[in-house]
């Protein structure tokens, strides 16, 4: 029974905790951080149980459960994950309780309604990476959208009503023409010799792909504009840096770290795949999207004036090398783009909370505050430069193996067809280098400030506390980036199965427009 | 004994790691200075054992592979994946510089023990240095493009941590912002200029994948050899790498970082910006000389390029008056001819002249930092003068040191340069051209090195005796300079050419690493001349006359060098500001960039542009909504008197269609 279920009861795990939490009152701050922090910990320990029972060798989803939901429709409460998801999920479940540790006492404001959306949060995210059916898909996708909601607009900074709502309205618009195409979809599934109306992901993998050329071009933009906001791709970009200024730090975590990553993770497990003659038509724009977002991101990063923002900027400039990889279509590209899913997760996470962990102290943000940092506080200081040194993609770290393997990816795609992605993508390796550094040696080196105080504050070294939640990442950081082959031989068979599929959709491609229904 | 080769690598981290997680606790200078040098004598000993090995072995078993483990691989099957392991590969080059990094680096490491002494980052600084030998022993030992990219760009970590060791300190700049930048500008400089360098390795290397469709050395250049010289992948594949090693080893244009990484401890200065780390690009270039030797285009500019640094760095060296600014311009000048060497196909001389370098160039940087120490931490020469009498185990080691650089028959630097300087003339790939610049060279940095060590150590002394009590350094710095001014005057022996009635031993030990390459080159062993002889006896006059001539200027006419000052005012205001490369890359590329950035790109596009496109979008619907709810009214006969008016428009609509 258990073993069975394993991928339902770490979707909705959190939400035992979430019960827990309903029956505390709301001044008992200590058991509503534990009940918190331990629910999300247990989750995490129970993806390992889907780590640790997943076989890479075996080339389809796995832990499926199939129940059906809505059975005119053919809709069905269906899940199961191959290694992309298989990642994510872990990344997500390692996240959220480091997220939580690491912002302990920064919440102090209706701590219990905050626990509470971090946790349905949390299952929306999971839900999201294990559903195989469009439908489910979405309301997954939509579901976590008001827990985020309300994180920024309730316990967000100063200008959090706004940034709430510029979020919730751009990613709401992407995602009403997503409904629209999953519809659609489904009824085209049943124009099909013997189908009937459906949205199991499988099945739409038969029938996608099969659709004359003009239809899968609405779908394609329908569900890449949704994914691209979220990504999100230049120049859909401008809600990020408000929301994650905005965000409380456990917010921006999650938001960075997972968030994103559900944009480019719907472009390689949706729009490839089930619109592949669209995605080739699409793929010269996208990737010159993704290579301007690169070096956008990267430039504009370099001249904020807080960190904060910087990191956000920074998202820009690197989830562009993901759509990169994507769109390379080769095992280099698509592996890479995985693995700096979650590499970015891990990187930008982290940045995150080191922000937030100078902010709780300080009250500041702004680079011209700081400066001489590693004297007062080395350990903090010790830290951040690991984390910029795995965000600008230093070699025998995890950046670099992200980095290497889509612009070696990019380089050599076929579908591509040419170098000058992969050599103005490259730049970014430079750019990144700038605007990291430069905010390291205002914030860190140099004379301290000649009061000792930062924002009117003196500050102290990092706590245990905060110690506990870096080095767990810290240590992923190196893992991944000595022997990234533990993770890379998990997505393996997805990229190996989706390159040879868009292949051979290439070389069929004129051939099967004759056979499409019409309408 | 070659199975031991992860060894030689791995205890350098060992110690990386005892002294990085420890290394606060340890309160005992005496343990981190054991345990940092320690590690890299370990490695020595290794290495050198191997090498013993090695020279009993017949040339085609002297290589050998160690696999360790997959690095990066996709897993997918076919044949064109990627898959690159962490794999040392020893042969008779890698040996060789694994003998020069761990042997001179432990040497260093020792006098760090005395240079850091009370030092509150003590731990910190052999934290860096064991990471940086590890680092560098990856890139010289690697079997791979990718693992070899690894170590190159973690000495470039290394450099930008070490160069910023004491982070709150300002330095000298010299020519632009002067006295306004601090140690973590020059760090952060180094890394940024050496990326720049490192895309184009990057870049390289994505060319030699899907050239080659391999990462490994010996994949790659097994397939190398069997094509036909010329072709444009070639030239640019070579070209990005030259680029790369420009980076790394200071070449124009990318040269510009090195000077400025002075700002760090003078340890650092020796043994990376110096003897082991800039040199690393020689290596490359020499590792790939198969590849180099498809392209002789490239070849041809990575010749122009070594002499032209050559030339205008040694230029710049005449006139700066910081001891550690003269020997860094100096090291770029030397660097010019180790690249001079690769350019002109004669890859078994650069590395020679790498080999030497780093013996007397260490020397005078170990020296330096002598000096400096016992200055009270003064660099300016002018401040200096007639320091042979505090310091005189520094100055005889400092003069065998500008000797050898000046390259006076018999010391090192004599027979590396001198085989350099024969070649860049009778090389097929060479010209009098080349030759001519590499001489002339040769001479200016005779002068600008007598010019340094009778500034310091001669003439009168300048300094202010109230505040500074010049002192001999203590043992555990003098030994290594002991053993380094041997080294610098032995040194060039194993390379002593057949014209000196010599072996040439090093040469005829790196022959099969080359062989490939000069044989696809063409290029024949040339017989003895009597312009080999010609050439020598001027090269080493030239060197002479340059020694004489600062003899002459700065001990005996000293109102000469001012006179000169005045009469050449432009130039020498030219030379003094470096020939404004740093303002021009300043105004040309770094301000526009910020500017582009800031004005345009964030506060133009992002803000002004895209950003106020949403919200009026957003506002645009507010605005609608604020108008059609005012339909809304509540009152029910508005809403009867609209229902029936659109009865009727609908009925009027039918009616006329």
């Amino acid at each position: 029974m258990l073993t069975s279920n394993i991928l339902s009861l770490t979707i909705f795990f959190p939400l035992v905790g979430v019960c827990a939490l309903l029956a505390v009152k709301k001044d008992n701050i200590a058991p509503i951080k534990w009940i918190g922090c331990g629910t999300s910990l247990l989750t995490f320990f129970i993806s390992l149980a889907l780590y640790f029972g997943f076989d890479p060798n075996i080339n389809e989803f796995q832990f499926r459960e199939k129940a059906i939901w809505i059975e005119q429709l053919n809709i069905s409460y269906f899940v199961g994950i191959d290694g992309m998801s298989l990642l994510l999920i872990v990344l997500t479940t390692f996240l959220t309780p480091l997220a939580l540790l690491g912002t302990w006492d920064s919440i102090t404001h209706r701590l219990k309604e905050y626990m509470i959306m971090m946790l349905i949060l949390e299952v929306g995210m999971v839900g999201v990476f294990a559903a195989l059916d469009l439908f489910l898909f979405y309301v997954f996708w939509e579901a976590m959208l008001i827990p985020m909601y309300f994180i920024i607009g309730i316990w967000g900074g100063q200008e959090r009503i706004y940034a709430a709502v510029k979020f919730f309205l751009f990613t709401l618009f992407g995602s009403l023409l997503m409904l629209v195409a999953i519809l659609v979809l489904g009824y085209y599934a049943s124009t099909m010799p013997g189908g009937a109306f459906t949205t199991d992901l499988l099945a739409l993998y038969q029938v996608g792909p099969r659709l004359a050329l003009s239809i899968q071009t609405w779908m394609f933009l329908a569900f890449a504009l949704s994914f691209a906001i979220k990504v999100p791709l230049f120049p859909l970009h401008t809600w990020l840096p408000d929301a994650h200024v905005q965000a409380p730090t456990a917010g921006s975590v999650i938001l960075a770290g997972v968030l994103l990553k559900m944009g480019t993770y719907g472009l390689i497990r949706f729009c490839l795949p089930l619109f592949p003659d669209a995605s080739f038509k699409f793929t010269p724009l996208l990737s010159v999207l993704a290579v301007i977002g690169i070096i956008y991101g990267a430039l504009v990063a370099m001249v904020q004036t807080d960190i904060k923002k910087l990191v956000a900027y920074s998202s820009v400039s690197h989830l562009g090398f993901v759509v990169l990889g994507t769109f390379a279509m080769t095992e280099e590209g698509i592996q890479g783009a995985i693995i700096q899913m979650v590499n970015h997760g891990l990187s930008t996470g982290a940045l995150f909370l080191l922000v937030g962990m100078i902010y709780d102290r300080t009250h500041t943000r702004m680079i011209s505050d700081f400066g001489g940092l590693a004297k007062v506080m080395p350990v903090y200081a010790t830290f951040f430069m690991m984390i910029t040194l795995s965000s600008i993609g230093l070699p025998g770290l995890n950046g670099f193996v992200g980095e290497f393997l889509v612009l070696l990816g990019s380089f050599k795609s076929k579908f591509l067809a040419s170098y000058w992605y992969a050599i103005f993508a490259a730049t970014g390796v430079i750019f990144a280098a700038v605007y990291m550094l430069w905010m390291y040696q205002r914030v860190m080196l140099g004379p301290v400030r000649p009061d000792g105080l930062y924002g009117g504050h003196k500050v102290n070294d990092l706590t245990r506390r905060e110690i506990a939640v870096l080095v767990p990442i810290v240590l992923f950081v190196v893992w991944i980036g000595v022997y990234p082959n533990t993770f890379l031989s998990k997505t393996a068979p997805v990229a190996k199965q989706l390159v040879q599929s868009m292949e051979s959709a290439r070389q069929g491609g004129q051939m099967r427009v004759a056979d499409v229904p019409q309408p | 004994m070659f199975s031991l080769a992860p060894a030689i690598v791995f205890f350098p981290l060992l110690g990386f790691l005892f002294l990085g997680l420890l290394g606060p606790r340890l309160k005992n200078e005496r343990l981190v200075g054991i345990v940092g040098s320690g590690t890299v004598g370990l490695s020595f000993l290794v290495a050198t054992a191997i090498f013993i090995e090695m020279l009993g072995l017949p040339p085609e078993q002297r290589k050998e592979i160690i696999q360790l483990f997959a690095w990066i691989g996709t897993f997918t099957g076919t044949s064109a994946s990627m898959n690159v392991s962490v794999a040392y590969q020893i042969d008779q080059l890698s040996i060789v510089m694994t003998l020069i990094v761990t042997g001179v680096g432990f040497l260093i490491h020792v006098y760090s023990i005395g240079y850091m002494h009370g030092d509150p980052g003590f731990w910190r600084f052999f934290t860096y240095l064991n990471l940086f030998i590890f680092a560098m022993l990856n890139l010289v030992l690697a079997d791979n493009f990718l693992l070899m990219f690894l170590g190159w760009e973690g000495v470039g970590l290394c450099s930008y941590l070490l160069i910023g060791f004491w982070y709150d300190r300002k330095f000298e700049t010299g020519g632009y912002a002067p006295g306004t930048a601090y140690t973590g500008d020059a760090a952060k400089k180094a890394f940024i200029v050496n990326r720049i360098g490192d895309f184009g390795f990057l870049l390289g290397m994505f060319l030699i994948y899907v050239q080659f469709e391999s990462l490994n050395f010996d994949t790659v250049f097994g397939r190398a050899a069997v094509l036909n010289v010329g072709g444009e992948v070639m030239m640019w594949m070579t070209l990005l790498l030259f680029i790369g090693a420009t980076g790394k080893s200071a070449q124009i244009p990318l040269f510009v970082w090195l000077p400025d990484a002075m700002a760090g401890p003078t340890p650092v200065s020796a043994l990376i910006h110096a003897a082991t780390m800039v040199t690393a690009g020689v290596y490359m270039v020499a590792r790939c000389s198969i590849l180099f030797a498809l392209a002789p285009a490239t070849l041809q500019i990575v010749a122009v390029i070594g002499a032209l640094t050559a030339i205008m760095a040694a230029t710049i060296g005449l006139v700066q008056n910081d001891i550690k600014k003269v020997l860094a311009y100096s090291t770029i000048s030397q660097l010019g001819y180790m690249f001079l060497a690769m350019g002109v196909a004669a890859f078994g001389a650069g590395i020679f002249h790498v080999m030497t370098h780093a013996f007397f160039k260490a020397l005078l940087f170990l020296g330096s930092g002598a000096v400096i120490h016992a200055m009270h931490e003064e660099q300016d020469i002018q401040k200096m003068g007639g320091l042979k009498k505090y310091m005189p185990t520094t100055y005889k080691t400092f003069l065998i040191g500008a000797i050898a650089i000046a390259g006076i028959p018999p010391f090192a630097g004599f027979f590396s340069k001198d085989e350099i300087l024969w070649k860049a003339f009778s090389s097929e790939y060479g010209s009098v051209l080349l030759w001519a610049l590499a001489v002339l060279g040769a001479g200016i940095t005779a002068f600008y090195m007598f010019r340094l060590t009778i500034l310091t150590f001669e003439g009168e002394e300048r300094f202010d005796h109230r505040h500074v009590h010049p002192h001999e350094a203590p043992q555990s710095m003098t030994i290594p300079l002991i053993i380094l001014a041997g080294l610098s005057i032995v040194g060039g022996f194993v390379g002593i050419p057949e014209s000196l009635l010599g072996g040439n031993a090093l040469e005829h030990w790196l022959e099969p690493i080359f062989a490939p390459a000069l044989s696809k080159l063409r290029v024949v062993p040339h017989h003895v001349e009597i312009t080999e002889y010609v050439l020598m006896v001027l090269s080493v006059g030239i060197a002479l006359a340059g020694i004489y001539g600062a003899r002459r200027v700065y001990l005996r006419r000293q109102e000469l060098s001012a006179l000169w000052q005045q009469k050449y005012a432009r130039i020498y205001k030219i030379l003094w500001n470096k020939y404004y490369v740093d303002e021009a890359y300043d105004a040309l590329f770094v301000r526009p960039a910020v500017r582009l950035s800031n004005s345009l790109l964030w506060k133009g596009l992002d803000v002004a542009v895209i950003d106020r496109m949403v919200n009026g979008t957003a506002t645009a619907v507010a605005w609608c909504a604020f108008w059609i709810r005012r339909v809304q009214t509540g009152v029910a006969q508005m809403y009867a008197t609209v229902l029936v008016g659109g009865i009727v428009v609908i009925l009027f609509w039918l009616m006329i269609k």
